[in-house]
């Protein structure tokens, strides 16, 4: 089992992730920084953490989707390898085309930050298959572009193909159909705006994230 | 050569921003204004031999967001 952080610079999520990882899996992660060119030989899974990778300039992702390391982390999960974007991970992903729509502003504007019940809209993806479909679990969210857009046409597709992994309980930040996160049409890559990764020990804010960690490493493992 | 890239935001896609601020400008007594939406002006100074499609190139892959902003290329005479 060999797994990878991605750090951009911004990125302030980058060692909850790497915790996690650690935790759950047994093994160090791997970090790799964002000018590297290539990806370590052999990672069964890489995260894009959390954080405003070059200070969101530009808009939240675009500059880290261009930076060298994502033309790997794009070919490895064209490979088939498992890639978790969390928050700025996500919008990194949307931006690099990994995964459809974009991340905009909240609605109201205003940065939120708190633990928000998600309900799991697909509990057989790489990622989700410790959760049971209709379960709500409690996940830290932290952002201000976290308002979810798509086309009606693309919204249709996510969700006819069983690509929505999680919506919001309550509509926080204006997403569109209360989508919080969503897997590529292969199923290894998923983007989502709650933090996991901050809530793997019942002493830290519950553990329902970690559940994710233990799907993913577990059906690896497996493999 | 000048070139000036204005980037909108699509018609359709909610601006919350550009609401927010039509709120302020309706605060301030200004009547009349019946929609705001913002967007972002990107000012650039390129060799002479730059060609459209580059310029286009560089609006589709980086300067814009395709999924939710136009953009429109103005090369400002000198």
């Amino acid at each position: 089992m060999k797994t990878a952080v991605v750090t951009f610079p911004g990125s302030n999520c980058d060692r909850d992730m790497w915790v996690a990882l650690r935790d759950v899996s047994g093994k160090d992660p791997v970090k790799v920084w964002h000018g590297d060119a290539d990806l370590p030989d052999g990672l069964d899974f890489i995260a894009l953490p959390g954080g405003f990778s070059y200070g969101d300039y530009l808009r939240s992702g675009a500059m880290a989707a261009n930076s060298p390391i994502m033309r790997s982390v794009a070919a490895a999960a064209e490979r088939g390898v498992p890639v978790l974007g969390v928050c700025n991970g996500f919008q990194v992903l949307t931006e690099a085309r990994l995964l459809p729509g974009a991340l905009m502003r909240n609605a109201k504007q205003t940065f939120i930050c708190r633990t928000v019940p998600l309900v799991v809209e697909n509990d057989t993806s790489l990622f989700t298959s410790a959760y049971t479909k209709g379960e709500t679990i409690h996940i830290p969210v932290a952002h201000h572009d976290g308002n979810y857009f798509a086309e009606d046409a693309v919204l249709d597709r996510l969700e006819g193909e069983g690509r929505v992994a999680f919506r919001y309980g309550e509509n926080w930040n204006g997403s569109r159909r209360d989508i919080a996160g969503i897997l590529n049409e292969a199923g290894n890559v998923l983007g989502m705006m709650p933090h996991p990764e901050r809530a793997i020990e019942a002493d830290h804010g519950g553990s329902d994230g970690r559940r994710l960690f233990e799907g993913v490493i577990g059906s690896l493992v497996g493999v | 050569m000048k070139v000036r890239i204005h980037v909108s935001l699509k018609p359709g896609v909610l601006d919350p921003q550009g609401r927010a601020v039509h709120h302020a400008l309706d605060g301030l007594g200004f009547e009349g204004v019946q929609d705001v939406r913002i967007g972002r002006l990107v000012e650039m100074e390129v060799a002479d031999s730059t060609t459209d499609e580059a310029l286009d190139e560089m609006c589709s892959r980086l300067l814009a967001n395709t999924v939710i902003e136009n953009y429109r290329i103005e090369k400002v005479d000198a």
